[in-house]
Parts: structure tokens; sequence; C-alpha cells
């Protein structure tokens, strides 16, 4: 098995860190801090509600954002800079490259959003109250969005491969967001009477990854359990989609031109 | 007989270009040419000529429109290729946020070595490149001279037999330029094939052991600087002093550029006797006669030269 991305996925990490990119957790810690004193004061029996909303978004928000602005640039900043040219000369081939840089994100993402979740857990804490086992769905819920990242920077580095920063921003945020309402557009077309509408909502809903189901924010805050089988499922479908996603970026990305 | 270092066969590059990219642009036209082991060979040309377009080609970073190439044997499309070749591209930018042995470590991990003998690796390369005092500096902070050096280190990185430069004196000091001909003449003695592209002659003319002359993507002459020097008919240069109050006669009055209080004059070889005869007649004081040899860049202009008068540099075809 191929070790070439190894590097390429660390170096793609320390690049995040040197720049700066982990002190999104600052404003992180801010907005816990400033939740959990203020929720402390107004609300009454609901902190925990409250407290976990506000902090499973914020995760899922900041993430997004990261996945995102950086994932867009994992390819075109490599090669506007032209730091690619020397890197690729070495013997690594394009797949290797992109699998590290993909890896790269995700492991940023993930050391990113775990030191979160430890920012929210230490907001439940000061709010004064003991954990119990459904606190456990929290991580449950921590786990869907590293998912929904997962799939969000795939869809990023495939655009990357091909276009501008600012054309993959619009399509990867353009695809999040349909795919947030997939189940809804699919709704819409069987309701319609068009044939052809219906179709093309089909085909829609059956391209765009369906993040809706990714959203576990509201089991976790209101304790209700998280069937193993949809965990099962979303691990299934994102490893899926993420897998489809760099074989299409390694096809597209193999035989472009670096001029 | 021996596997040529590099082989090109017949290499062409076209990029579309125009709003709908229905037409084509050729880059470089049908280049075929051969480098042999341990040879330095420079290739030359104007901007545009085709250098990096090949270079690129050859690294893998571009795939041709038609035609081929190998280094020592292996296709360029066989990523095992890329253990026998190291590159430094044009105007080189590597991840400033690393050090410079940050970098060579970085890029150490796709080879052979081992964790000690990348580490040893790199030290050794950096002291070579005169880097050791600024291994643990971020690049950012380097500046061009020190950037071209650390590309250097990393295109030697694996010890490939083929070294690819691009441009590797351009924007350098005279120190610097020194320095980087001491690490090709260093390469040469080796045994690596050392391929570079220049628009300085000088820096070919000292080098190479055959120099290639691209224009407008096409190939205008291959061979040894001293065999292209030699291809010219000669002519003399005669350095003298006229003293005060002497004339020239008409039929040299006209060639002669005062230089100071001296003149200097350039007659084909085969007048030579009889125009240091009419200078001897006017009591000129003879300087200097020495021949006139046409160096590289004459050379280079002439065929450049051509190739625009030619105009077919550029093609431009409907798909």
């Amino acid at each position: 098995m191929s070790t070439a991305p190894i590097p390429v996925a660390v170096n793609t990490f320390r690049e995040a860190v040197r720049d700066r990119v982990l002190y999104n957790l600052v404003f992180f810690a801010l907005l816990m801090i400033g939740a959990a004193i203020l929720v402390g004061q107004i609300s009454i029996g609901i902190d925990r509600l409250v407290i976990i909303n506000l902090g499973l978004s914020a995760i899922s928000v900041f993430g997004l954002v990261m996945a995102i602005f950086i994932g867009v640039g994992l390819v075109s900043k490599e090669i506007e800079k032209r730091t690619l040219y020397s890197l690729l000369a070495q013997p690594i081939r394009r797949w290797e490259f992109l699998v590290g840089k993909y890896a790269g994100l995700v492991l940023t993402l993930v050391v990113n959003t775990s030191f979160m979740t430890l920012g929210l857990a230490a907001a439940l804490f000061y709010v004064g109250r003991p954990f119990v086992r459904t606190d456990a769905l929290i991580l449950v819920a921590v786990y869907f969005i590293l998912l929904q990242l997962s799939l969000v920077t795939a869809i990023a580095l495939f655009f990357s491969c091909f276009s501008t920063p600012m054309l993959s921003t619009l399509f990867t945020l353009g695809i999040y967001v349909t795919g947030i309402f997939a189940s809804d557009i699919r709704e819409f077309g069987d309701l319609t009477k068009s044939p052809g509408l219906k179709a093309l909502t089909r085909v829609i809903y059956y391209l765009v990854p369906n993040f809706h189901n990714f959203n576990a924010i509201a089991a976790a805050s209101h304790g209700e359990a998280i069937p193993l089988a949809l965990v099962a499922q979303n691990t299934l479908y994102a490893g899926l989609y993420v897998a489809l996603l760099l074989v299409a970026a390694s096809a597209v990305f193999s035989r472009r031109n670096l001029k | 007989m021996s596997t040529p270092a590099i082989e090109i066969l017949g290499l062409t590059k076209d990029y579309p270009v125009g709003f709908w990219l229905t037409r084509t642009r050729r880059s470089l036209d049908h280049l075929s040419l051969q480098v042999e082991e341990g040879e330095v060979f420079g290739f030359l040309g104007p901007n545009g000529a085709g250098k990096t377009t090949t270079l690129k080609l050859l690294t893998g970073l571009i795939f041709p429109t038609a035609g081929t190439a190998r280094v020592r044997g292996r296709s360029i499309d066989d990523v095992a290729m890329h253990r026998e070749i190291g590159y430094l591209p044009e105007q080189p930018y590597f991840y400033d946020y690393l050090t410079a042995r940050e970098l060579l470590d970085y890029y150490g991990h796709f080879g052979t070595f081992g964790k000690t003998a990348r580490r040893e690796r790199v030290t050794q390369l950096l002291e070579r490149v005169g880097l050791a005092s600024a291994a643990d500096v971020q690049l950012r902070k380097y500046s061009k001279g020190m950037l071209q050096r650390a590309g250097i280190a990393q295109a030697i990185l694996h010890d490939p037999k083929v070294v690819f430069l691009d441009e590797p004196m351009s924007g350098l000091d005279p120190v610097g330029r020194r320095e980087v001909r001491d690490i090709i003449l260093d390469l040469k003695k080796q045994g690596k094939t050392v391929f570079f592209s220049t628009h300085i002659l000088s820096d070919a003319e000292m080098l190479c052991d055959r120099v290639a002359v691209l224009a407008g993507g096409k190939l205008q002459g291959v061979g040894a600087p001293g065999e292209i020097m030699s291809v010219e008919v000669h002519a003399m240069d005669i350095l003298f002093e006229l003293p005060p109050g002497a004339t020239l006669p008409a039929s040299l009055a006209g060639r002669v550029t005062p230089i100071g209080g001296r003149c200097r004059m350039e007659v084909p070889e085969a007048d030579l006797y009889a125009a240091l005869d009419q200078l001897r007649r006017c009591e000129a004081r003879i300087l200097s006669v020495s021949p006139v040899r046409p160096t590289l860049e004459d050379y280079f202009l002439r065929m450049v030269g051509k190739q625009q008068t030619a105009s077919s540099g550029v093609e431009v075809a409907v798909r």
C-alpha cells in the first residue's frame, strides 16, 4: 500500500496549524463561555438543551466554514503558488497527492472538532449538572458532523481540481444547501403534476448527498435515542460518496496540465 | 550501445486558446533530440520559445499533444521515471511556512531513505548549497538566491541521475550565479546528466557540453558550443591609434569606430593584410589584431531572427 499520501497529509495539517486556522477555537471557547454564563442566569431547567444545541451547531458551522474555505484551495492554491511543480516532480502519483491533501484537511477538522467537543463538555460541566448516559449521544452527533464535514471536504476538493476558489466555493455551498433540502426537493417534485419537474427533482435527490440525515443535534439535545442502524448507514453513505468523489477528482486531476 | 539519458521524439504541445477554446496555440513543435549520459546540456531560447514547456513535459507536469520522451529508457508517463530525475522549476516557490530543513525532509519522504538516512542527507545537502546556517529559518524569510539554492537542494535530494533546471541562474547576483555554476560542474563530476534552460548565454558557453537552440517552439540547432561558433566565416578586429593630423583613406574610414583616442575596425579575414598595409601608410600605430569569433549569442540571435522572419513560431489552427 502506498504511503506517499501520509507526508502530504501531515504537511497539510502543519500548514493549517501554522496558518493559525485553529485560532477559531478561541472564538468557539468565547462563545461557549458566554453561553454558559448567560444560560445559567436566564433559563431554568433547559440549560442543558440550550448549551448542547448551541455547542453542536457552532461545531457544525465552524467546521463547515473550514471545510469549504480551506477545501476549495487545497489544489488550486498549490497550482496558483506553483508549490505543486516541485512536489509532483518527486516520485508521487497525482492521486496520492490528492488523497494526502484530503486526509490532511480531514485530520485538521478532526482535531478542531475534538477540541470544540471538549469545550462543549466544559461548558456543560460549568452549568453545574452531572454527566448522564444520554450525553453519549453528543458524541454520536459530533461523529455525524465529522462525517458531514468529510463529505463537504471531498466536494470542495473535487471542484478545487478544475475550478477557481471562488466558483468552487459557490458550487460546494450550492451542493451543501441543496443536500440539506434534498428530501424536500423530492417531495416537491412528487407533488407537482409536471413529469419533467418530477424527474428533475428525482435526479437532484439521487445525485446530491443528503445532508439532512447527518443532523442529530436535536436528538442529542433532547436525549432521544439514535439508532445504531442510522450510524452504520451514515458511515457507509459518507464513505461511498467520499470514495466516489476522490476517484472523480483523481480522474480529472490526473490529466490536468499544470501550466 | 548505452541508453541515452534523455530521448525526445517528436514532442509537440498545443494549448487551446480563445473564449470557446476552439483554436490551438502550438507551444512546442515536433521537438526531437537526445542527451547522453553525463552531459551538461543547455537549452537556449528567448522567452516563449518553449523551454519551460519542454521541461514541464519531461517532468510530467503537462501532457504532450503528440510525441513522446524517455528518461533513462523510462517513459515520461511512468511514475518510476521520477525516481531518476530532479527538477528545479523556474522562479521556484515553496511552502513558505516551512523551513528549508522541513521542506527537504518532507520531499525526502517520497524517496527510499529511512528516517536517519533522510535526516543525514538533508543536513549534508543544506551544507552543500550553503544554507546550513539558515536551515531552520522559514522560507518566507529567504532571499531569491537562497530560495534558488533550496530549490537546487530539493532537485538533487534523491541523488537523481538526471537533473532538470529551469533557468537556474535567473535573477541571481554574480556570486549566486557562480555558486549555481559550481553546483552544476560538481554534478557533472559525479556523472549526472544536467539539462538546463537558460537565456544567459555566457553560462551556457561556460558549462555546456552541448546546447540546443529553440525559437517559436521549434528546434533551430543542436551542437557543442565550439562547433556552433566555428561555423561562421571569421572576421578580424584591428585596434589602432592614428598620429595627429593623419587621415584614413575613404575605403577604410567608413568602417572605423572611434573609442576614446583609439580606433577600432572590423574587416573580413581576406582583407586583413590590405587593410594593415593601408594603415601602415597612414603611419597608424597598430595596437592589436584579433579574430572575431561569432559567439553563441550571435548564433542564437541569428536563429531567432530567422524564426521571426519566417513568422512560423506560433501556429493557430481551427479545430
